[in-house]
């Protein structure tokens, strides 16, 4: 056994030859600490390979590894973890860890205190069998799985300990188990609930490019979370947010880094205080040049900005509109989501809105309308709202563009939610110009209306209730409704519990019941009862428009007892 | 220990404490322990035959039950070793001054422990045909194999590579210790002649758990 010994530690001078990973293995499951050790030093070095670890793995490998973490003598468990964390880079040496009992017992080598100012030489062994712990975790923590089984050995207050340790080589493992590991809610609350976003936003400001990555990833998931938000604003980390983004030539750093700020973005106090630290202004400055990992996140965190009126007139004067629009064409699906976001959000100021139109931004939205994922068509649907609001001559704009008006309305036959209310807001917008009016009419938008009105989603009912008030002021529409059985559905929108469905219906109703025969039909659905309440709210269009329909509807049974008495 | 007279109870004190003092690895209590124990193992001798200590025999028997070694060539230089007046006797002393570094000794002491082991013949160097000597049983042979020394052989010269920083084929204690500082698992490159960690455990427990009895 000593010359085996012996052979092992010049082999690792001489070539690595792979033959000898079966003689390696052998030598981990004998009873010598010192040929476990010796092996271990060699397979870790080469378990660097990628073909070498599933060779480990094939035979059996990770299974002696995982018995020897049980073993009492430091430095076996650190190089046992170390190669562990090597071997694990794949998927099914990931399982095998777990399936053996791996993951417990590399949570309990994270058993240690990290930080104390004067460490004895046991202690400095703890801590480095800790580190080593940390590592293979980190590799194994990919597969959910092993996740929660981290999360189910009491990882998580053992990783919060170790995240006060001064030592980078130490956090760097531990953040980067945190941030793979932050996709879980589970580890989200965790995060916020043990303190870990104070130890996270400190180490924004160290000096390790690699740390402060991980650190940004891990705030950029958690920050999903109204409450990671806030304190990451208490914590002070709104402002390394922003320092980081001058390190733009480590683009996972960069994305990281935005990636934070976006989700950050959406409290509004955080938006506020980015805009003290001129965050807004080095985005745009981002918007050009950037590899897309980069531009999806910078340009979401341009999209929250944006919902505030202020923020919108410094995207526009640092000349961010045309980066914004020229991204329209791009093919990457969540970088359109949030593009169109953005765009929208802008398309609200007239002064914006007329170097959108300008650049044709318009007719790109609504391109965008043919792309294949619900999600880009949902959005760019919203985004064309404020657009047709806003924009000169919206009805020629709207037009103008080929098949335009013929493509929105097929998407009404879209079986996606957020599509169908967010074409409903479009179409309602469009109605208000007569002329296309006309011609979604003649492609047939009533029928379509109509057969959407079965629905109990609050979103959906408000944005198509808003359709139906418009379509009804051209021609037939209002009896035409009538016929496919739209009223009917929409008297019980009334008894929603929000607020914008009743005043949209009401409008709804109202427009409807210049027609007679659905106001008989309202009333036979006990209309009546339902818009008196409404007549009593604090929101004068509701009021006027349920008065309004009551008062037709009054006029019609009036007219008919009139009719039969004369 | 009815024999023990109270003089002889006091001389064993007076000589751990002397010894505690000088080799400093153990206290007084624990001298007093591997005193009595050395006592046992010479067995139920007079006062003047006490005095020349453990024999080579006796002091194999304990490597061998004690602390598992088995190469009879090994043995011998650790009892050499130990032995350091080469009177062939191991004294209670020479006895107390080996265990603590065979026990508890710090990688300085061991590494000059080993070397000295392993330089067979004292010159204060390790030749290649010592070496060739220390491993010669350690590859299993081929029965078809032509010469059967070639392996062996081949061990040795990756060892020299390894081993000899000041390139004049054979390994000064200089040598020897840079060597093990970078790897330390050459400490015992050639021949096990340190205890485990299990051993050294099971013979402490053994030894100092009952202080006044053996």
């Amino acid at each position: 056994m000593r010359d085996f010994n012996l052979a092992q530690e010049t082999c690792q001078l001489a070539i690595r030859d792979v033959g000898g990973l079966e003689v390696l293995i052998n030598l981990l499951a004998t009873d010598e600490i010192k040929c476990k050790i010796g092996s271990l030093k060699i397979l870790k070095k080469i378990s660097q390979n990628s073909q070498i670890r599933r060779a480990i793995a094939d035979l059996g490998g990770l299974q002696t590894m995982v018995c020897i973490l049980d073993s009492p003598d430091k430095e076996l468990k650190c190089l046992s973890a170390e190669t562990i964390a090597n071997v694990a880079k794949f998927r099914r040496a990931r399982r095998t860890v777990r399936q053996h009992g791996g993951i417990k017992r590399l949570v309990c080598l994270l058993d240690c205190v990290p930080d104390s100012a004067a460490l004895t030489v046991e202690q400095e062994r703890d801590v480095e069998v800790a580190r080593c712990g940390a590592l293979a975790l980190w590799s194994c923590s990919k597969s959910t799985r092993n996740k929660e089984a981290i999360r189910r050995a009491g990882g998580i207050p053992l990783l919060a300990r170790l995240l006060k340790s001064p030592h980078e080589n130490m956090l760097i493992p531990v953040v980067g188990t945190l941030q793979e590991c932050a996709s879980e809610k589970s580890y989200r609350v965790a995060i916020q609930t043990e303190g870990m976003v104070e130890d996270l936003v400190k180490n924004l400001s160290c000096d390790n490019q690699e740390l402060q990555m991980h650190c940004a990833s891990a705030i950029f998931k958690c920050a999903e979370d109204k409450r990671t938000r806030d304190l990451v604003r208490h914590y002070a980390g709104l402002q390394p947010l922003v320092s980081l983004l001058g390190k733009s030539e480590n683009k996972q750093l960069l994305a990281a880094t935005t990636g934070a700020i976006w989700k950050c973005s959406i409290s509004m106090e955080n938006v506020a205080m980015f805009k003290e630290y001129k965050a807004l202004e080095i985005l745009v400055g981002l918007l050009t040049n950037q590899p897309e990992e980069v531009l999806v996140n910078v340009v979401g965190a341009l999209g929250e900005c944006a919902q505030q009126p202020a923020n919108r007139t410094t995207i526009y004067k640092s000349g961010g509109i045309p980066p914004l629009v020229n991204l329209l064409t791009g093919t990457n699906q969540a970088l359109l989501v949030n593009v169109t976001r953005a765009v929208g959000a802008c398309a609200t100021e007239p002064e914006n809105m007329a170097i959108i139109d300008r650049l044709d931004g318009v007719r790109l939205l609504w391109s965008l309308l043919k792309n294949p994922n619900p999600d880009v068509q949902a959005s760019a649907a919203w985004a064309i709202c404020p657009c047709i609001e806003n924009a000169k001559d919206a009805g020629e704009m709207v037009r103008s563009f080929v098949g335009g008006l013929e493509l929105i309305v097929n998407l009404l036959k879209s079986n996606n939610g957020e599509v169908l209310a967010s074409v409903c807001a479009a179409i309602a917008n469009i109605a208000k110009d007569e002329e296309n009016l006309a011609v979604i009419t003649d492609h047939g938008v009533v029928p379509m209306l109509a057969k959407l009105t079965n629905t109990t989603d609050d979103k959906l009912r408000r944005h198509l209730a808003e359709a139906i008030a418009r379509c009804c002021m051209w021609g037939s529409n209002r009896v035409a409704f009538g016929e496919a059985g739209a009223v009917a559905p929409l008297v019980r929108y009334l008894r929603s519990k929000d607020p914008s469905v009743h005043q949209a219906t009401a409008q709804a109703l109202f427009q409807l019941s210049k027609g007679p025969n659905n106001c008989i039909t309202m009333h036979e659905n006990g209309v009546v009862k339902l818009l008196i309440e409404m007549m009593g709210s604090t929101d004068e269009v509701l009021q006027e428009a349920s008065a309004g329909c009551v008062a037709n509807i009054r006029r019609l049974a009036l007219a008919n007892e009139k009719a039969r008495y004369s | 220990m009815s024999e023990m007279s109270a003089m002889n109870r006091k001389l064993i004190q007076n000589l751990a404490e002397t010894l505690s003092k000088q080799v400093k690895r153990f206290n007084k209590t624990e001298a007093e322990c591997l005193i009595r124990l050395f006592n046992g193992l010479i067995g139920d001798q007079t006062e003047r035959r006490v005095g020349n200590g453990l024999d080579r025999g006796k002091f194999r028997n304990v490597l061998h039950k004690t602390f598992g070694m088995t190469d009879d060539m090994i043995m011998d230089r650790v009892f050499r070793a130990f032995d350091k007046d080469n009177d062939s006797y191991v004294s209670v002393k020479e006895w107390i001054e080996g265990l603590s570094v065979f026990l508890r000794g710090t990688l300085d002491e061991k590494i000059k422990y080993c070397f000295d082991v392993y330089d067979l013949n004292g010159d204060g160097y390790i030749s290649r045909e010592e070496m060739f000597h220390m491993l010669k049983n350690s590859l299993i042979r081929q029965p078809t194999e032509e010469d059967p020394d070639e392996g062996i052989k081949d061990l040795v010269e990756i060892t020299v590579k390894k081993m000899d920083h000041d390139h004049d084929g054979r390994l000064s204690y200089a040598d020897f210790d840079k060597a093990v500082r970078e790897e330390n698992l050459l400490l015992e490159a050639f021949g096990t002649c340190l205890p485990d960690a299990k051993s050294i455990q099971a013979f402490e427990q053994h030894a100092f758990q009952e202080p006044l009895e053996h």
